[in-house]
């Protein structure tokens, strides 16, 4: 079957457009829907396989990052983010799509009751930055990284990404459960420091799902890199075959074949 | 009941606010200071139970991770008793984001009674400090007292909303003298002349009635500079020759000259559109900001953008913003607080302020920000340039609008405030010392989310046809947009159905005010209802305020009662033509001799260190230049993506390689000897950038924006007529029609001393052009090492206004010239050349000329070079090292070429002057040989790169 993939928007989402296309690309139906068709119960996300929450500034980022959006998803819509993540789904968060997830309770694991234990905030550097970043993919259960290469290579642009467990149980946990999936890194071995680390996340993670590798929240854009030229270095190394962002949407579309 | 929640970053976690206040204390040479706490403080006004401000305090304001809170009480700190500290708010009227999107956050948890909230942030400084350093930081630093406050222990908080009795005002003139005239169009802040003060005296004898204030407003602002242009239309004597009407005598002349069949709508429509594919056109707009920058850098550039967008968005039936462009000028950033002038904001302050409002509103809209540059210089200190641009994508079949009658006037978006009244009529105004305080009026605050919402509703509204006509408020506000789009019709307004910010504003204001983020529509009378359920189901405010009619009359009434009354005739033909004297003379310029010196390694370093050279990528990496996804050429390139590109290259449709080539020429230094060869010079720049990248001639448009000092005084008007002859005379050999524009005059200061110190003459070109195929792309860093390195174009000795001269404090005469036909032929040639994909890295030589080109190409790359300037082709004037190395000389590029490409490259160079001058190195040198082969540079490219970097690595 063809997967359908809900990209939702809000106020002052941004990278809906390029999300829906990533998805629609790489094989499956993706509709922009506003969050207040799902909240008015006009559209049904039952109907729907892949839940993907993409970047932007919601509700301006007031507050914080993705605050306001996350809390109408806590608030208004958890059962059936629950049904769905049950049902055997897929979410992916990108961005400030990250930040909702965190915010919301979906991340590190599903679970509306628990306290915040991780969160997204400023960069070190304290401004907005966009950089193209090399990224580590570990080991994990994440269904969105299967059979991908070791490293990838997409851009970062945001002013509060810095990972932060509240406490070493709680990164512990998350090593355990191999749920760090994306590390910032380098194109070569060097020691990763700023500007490789673009914004001092905590263990360099840049990415990180649930325990079920079902849900995924990630900084990086994979959906700015589906066309080789979007790869800054195309003009030197020459043109690759596909995106390196294409894995991620695929994998998640083969998830349903 | 006032609650009072605070927040502050833990201890063990980074405060990026606290740090960044605290290097700007030491950017202030203030010491003393060890430590910054930084606070976010949430004023909620209500009655709210203890649990209700608990759920609002942990869930919807902390971040449980990384934030501490407390509640009706301050944080503390260990330091905390010893620390002075100061809490800023925002000003009675001024927007405040974050507190409307709280409020909706605590109804989404479920709590009522919260009436309203307002945010503040309370800092902590740890260390010694004199009350004269304390209030050097809230001043300087902290605050912006146009539109922030101290917020004092105990001080009001929530003011109730000021309100006003209705009164309808008329102005007296019909009996008053030239004197009376003068005084009304003065203390009115109308701007209006004594000419066109009769003119309307005249109008309203022959009415037999006293014009309304309303109907004085509506004149002033629609005959006003900023919405006429009546200098640049108006009659120019020139040097004893009469230009009627500059812009048609040039600019415009050009353009229907050419009659290109892809330009689409040029100089009508709010921003000028060319086509782009078969489905698809583009539209380009470049505004400036400069007044509003200048008094509040960051609401001034946050709503300079802001504005800029909504020209795409309101030309034609509305395009989707696509990419948006600054281009700014400073005083030094490096200038000490001692010798800045009284009533003058900082250049750093300035800078930082607009780059933070070009970032926080083009990124929040989602529009990448992929073409810019920035220029220093003293004269701007009183005067900052704020110009952005925004190109526009709009589908073939929506590119006009049909206004009929009976049609409903919606007016979309944000609400209206008091906020900008005056900003037209105010832009056409010299600034003065006390500007700072007294137009505080004319300061908007932008919102970009609520824009968003707009460009994502009416996008859908667009596709489904539900409107006819679509126009921004912008300059002008309601008068203007309804006033121009409606000429043709007339239309008659209720101006008490406009949404209001808050209550208390006359029918007046209502109607000039410049708030934000409005765009007006015509919705035929059968889908107004589905216009409205649209815009309700995102959350946007739509709202019927009245109709077009038959009668060519704007008929404003409030509550029932007439307020104004205009023939559209009057308004937009009556006012009488401006006759302005202009002359021009070449200045007399001697011309320098100093020696040659033997090493230019350290002239080269200084000149990349240059602050008009340096790399600016402090600036550029705070834009997201990747939104959207269609980025093919970014503004950084290179081995470690910091290298600096020469334009950018986008594709609009992720599904196609057709892409849009962006770059500019700006280069006010030589506008002081000759503003024909600025001009000349900034669109040879511009082209050669998009040449560069492998763009082409083929379908290339150009953008003028003219800043200018007060053309009143007729040395800085004529300086700017041979500007304009310029501008007809390269656009005429190089095909590329001007496609929109805009001026901004009166860019003046009035020192304290009464001094008026002027911008120089500022000339901003913008070049759009439509690349078929993205991946014939060039970038400008050396590839490999072993290839070959051409010089294309002619080195001349013309070193007025170049880098090297200033260097030398030396003067020069000549400024570059362009050579039009030779340009045409070498452009043409380059792109061949590009387009057949031989060439492997290009960059254009301007600033700094070879010398600099050359280095930042190689440390770009991250290879070395080997250069000789022994065959390049030049002038039999050119018989210095120096000056062949430095010579700004327009229409050059060094190119790069691979062995196995030589004979085909040469080929095609066969009609220009060009030379093969050396190679790319596997080692990290860059060696130039002089004309006699000796070494005159020698340098490590990773020295020359942080040179090149150092100046503005501002943290």
């Amino acid at each position: 079957m063809v997967p359908r993939i809900l990209v939702l928007r809000a106020a002052g989402s941004n990278c809906d457009q390029e999300t829906k296309f990533a998805f629609d690309f790489s094989g499956g139906l993706a509709d922009l829907v506003h969050v207040n068709r799902l909240l008015s119960g006009e559209v049904k996300l039952q109907d729907y396989q892949i839940l993907a929450i993409p970047g932007g500034f919601t509700y301006g980022d007031d507050i914080s990052a993705g605050k306001i959006l996350a809390n109408e998803l806590k608030y208004k819509l958890a059962d059936a983010l629950l049904e769905f993540h049950g049902a055997g789904k897929l979410i992916i968060g990108i961005c400030n799509g990250f930040q909702v997830l965190v915010k919301a309770g979906l991340l590190p694991g599903v679970d509306f009751q628990a306290d915040q234990s991780i969160t997204l905030t400023h960069n070190d550097s304290g401004k907005f930055e966009d950089r193209w970043v090399y990224l580590k993919i570990n080991d994990s259960p994440c269904v969105f990284t299967r059979d991908m290469p070791d490293k990838v290579y997409y851009p970062v642009a945001h002013a509060e990404g810095k990972f932060v467990p509240e406490n070493e149980g709680v990164l512990e946990s998350l090593k355990e459960n191999k749920q760090i999936v994306f590390q910032y890194s380098a194109m070569d071995d060097s020691i990763i420091e700023y500007p490789s680390n673009p914004n001092g996340s905590v263990e360099n993670i840049a990415g990180i799902c649930d325990p079920t590798g079902r849900v995924l929240g990630m900084m990086p854009h994979p959906e700015r890199h589906i066309d080789p030229t979007n790869n800054p270095l195309w003009t030197r190394n020459g043109l690759s075959k596909e995106g390196d962002g294409v894995a991620i949407f695929r994998n998640a579309i083969m998830y349903f074949r | 009941m006032i609650t009072r929640i605070e927040l502050a970053t833990k201890p063990e976690f980074y405060d990026a606010d606290g740090h960044s206040t605290l290097a700007g204390v030491r950017d202030l040479g203030i010491n003393s200071v060890e430590k910054v706490y930084s606070f976010q403080v949430t004023y909620l006004l209500g009655d709210i139970g203890e649990e209700d401000k608990i759920l609002i305090a942990q869930n919807l304001l902390a971040d449980a991770v990384t934030q501490d809170l407390a509640i009706d009480a301050n944080i503390s700190f260990p330091e905390s008793p010893d620390a002075w500290s100061v809490e800023i708010t925002f000003n009675r009227g001024v927007t405040d984001l974050v507190a409307q999107t709280t409020l909706k956050g605590i109804s989404d948890l479920g709590i009522d009674g919260v009436q309203n909230t307002k945010t503040a942030r309370r800092y902590e400084f740890i260390g010694d400090l004199s009350e004269s350093e304390k209030k050097r930081i809230t001043e300087k630093l902290l605050m912006n007292k146009v539109v922030e406050h101290v917020l004092q222990p105990g001080s009001t908080v929530f003011f109730p909303a000021l309100e006003t009795q209705f009164k309808l005002v008329h102005v007296p003139i019909m009996h008053a003298d030239d004197d009376e005239l003068i005084r009304i169009s003065k203390s009115r802040d109308l701007f209006l002349n004594l000419e066109e003060m009769q003119t309307i005296q005249s109008h309203f004898k022959s009415l037999d009635r006293e014009p309304t204030d309303i109907e004085l407003e509506m004149l002033a602002q629609t005959w006003s500079e900023h919405c006429s242009h009546k200098t640049l239309t108006g009659l120019i004597e020139f040097n004893g020759e009469r230009i009627d009407n500059l812009l048609k005598q040039t600019i415009f002349r050009i353009t229907s000259e050419l009659d290109l069949p892809w330009c689409v709508s040029v100089f009508k429509d709010n921003a000028g559109i060319i086509e782009f594919d078969d489905e698809f056109n583009v539209c380009f707009k470049v505004e400036t900001h400069n007044h509003p920058s200048a008094m509040e850098p960051y609401g001034g550039a946050n709503t300079g953008i802001g504005g800029v967008i909504r020209d795409p968005l309101g030309t034609g039936l509305g395009a989707k913003p696509i990419i948006n462009t600054d281009i700014f000028c400073f005083g030094p950033a490096d200038m000490p607080h001692s010798e800045l002038p009284k009533g003058v904001l900082h250049p750093k302050r300035v800078m930082q302020g607009v780059v933070a409002g070009v970032r926080d509103y083009g990124n929040r809209m989602g529009i990448p920000t992929s073409n810019g540059s920035i220029f220093f210089d003293e004269r701007y200190l009183g005067n900052p340039l704020v110009y952005c641009g925004n190109v526009g994508l709009i589908p073939a079949d929506k590119c006009e609008k049909t206004v009929v009658p009976g049609d409903y006037i919606i007016v979309v978006g944000g609400r209206t405030g008091r906020d900008g009244i005056h900003g037209a009529t105010a832009s056409s105004g010299e600034l003065h010392t006390e500007s700072e305080g007294t137009w505080s009026g004319a300061v908007q605050i932008g919102n970009p989310i609520v824009e968003k919402k707009v460009v994502d509703t009416l996008m859908q509204a667009r596709d489904r046809d539900l409107y006819r006509a679509i126009t921004d408020c912008g300059a002008g506000g309601l008068s203007s947009a309804i006033g121009e789009l409606a000429e043709t019709t007339g239309a008659e307004i209720e101006l008490e159905k406009v949404p209001l910010k808050y209550r208390g504003l006359t029918y007046m204001e209502i109607w000039i005010s410049e708030a934000q983020e409005r765009m007006v529509i015509f919705v035929p009378p059968e889908k107004v209802d589905e216009a409205l359920e649209l815009f309700a189901s995102e959350d946007v405010e739509a709202t019927v305020i009245g109709r077009t009619t038959d009668d060519k009359k704007i008929r404003l009434r409030y509550n029932n009662q007439a307020v104004g009354e205009l023939g559209m005739d009057f308004l937009h033909d009556g006012m009488p033509r401006i006759i302005r004297q202009a002359v021009w003379q070449a200045p007399k310029i001697a011309k320098s001799a100093f020696n040659e010196p033997n090493d230019l390694t350290p002239f080269l370093h200084k000149i990349l260190s240059a602050p008009n050279v340096c790399s600016k990528e402090w600036v550029i990496r705070q834009y997201d230049h990747e939104v959207q996804a269609g980025s093919v050429l970014k503004p950084l390139v290179g081995e470690a993506t910091d290298g600096p590109g020469d334009a950018s290259i986008t594709r609009p449709r992720l599904d196609s390689y057709k892409a849009i080539v962006l770059s500019n020429g700006l280069n006010p230094k030589y506008g002081l000897i000759d503003p024909y060869w600025m001009a000349a010079s900034a669109i040879d720049e511009a082209i050669r950038n998009i040449i560069a990248v492998g763009g082409s001639l083929e379908e290339t448009a150009l953008l003028d924006n003219f800043c200018w000092g007060n053309t009143d005084k007729p040395d800085r008007l004529g300086s700017l007529v041979r500007a304009a002859q310029a501008c007809y005379d390269m656009a005429q050999v190089f095909s590329t029609p001007f496609i929109s524009g805009k001026d901004s005059l009166n860019n003046e200061f009035k020192t304290e001393d009464g001094e008026s110190i002027a911008i120089p003459p500022t000339l901003l070109i913008s070049a759009i052009s439509i690349m078929e195929d993205a991946r014939k792309a060039v970038s400008m860093d050396l590839k490999q090492p072993g290839n070959l390195l051409y010089i294309v174009g002619l080195t001349k000795n013309e070193m007025g206004g170049s880098h090297y001269y200033e260097m030398h404090k030396a003067s020069d005469p000549a400024v570059p010239t362009v050579d039009a036909e030779s340009a045409l032929r070498i452009f043409t040639a380059v792109s061949e050349a590009t387009s057949a994909g031989l060439i492997r890295a290009c960059h254009d030589c301007s600033e700094g000329g070879i010398g600099v080109a050359i280095a930042e190409m190689a440390f770009a790359g991250g290879y070395g070079a080997e250069i000789s300037l022994q065959k390049i082709p030049k002038t039999d004037d050119v018989i210095r090292n120096d000056i062949s190395l430095f010579s700004e000389s327009n229409s050059r590029f060094i190119v790069e070429v691979a062995p196995d490409a030589k004979i085909a490259f040469e080929e095609k160079m066969e009609n220009v002057p060009f030379a093969a001058i050396g190679r790319v190195m596997d080692d990290k040198n860059l060696v130039v040989f002089g004309l006699d082969e000796n070494i005159i540079i020698k340098e490590n490219i990773t020295n020359l790169k942080e040179s090149w970097q150092k100046t503005l690595r501002w943290s």
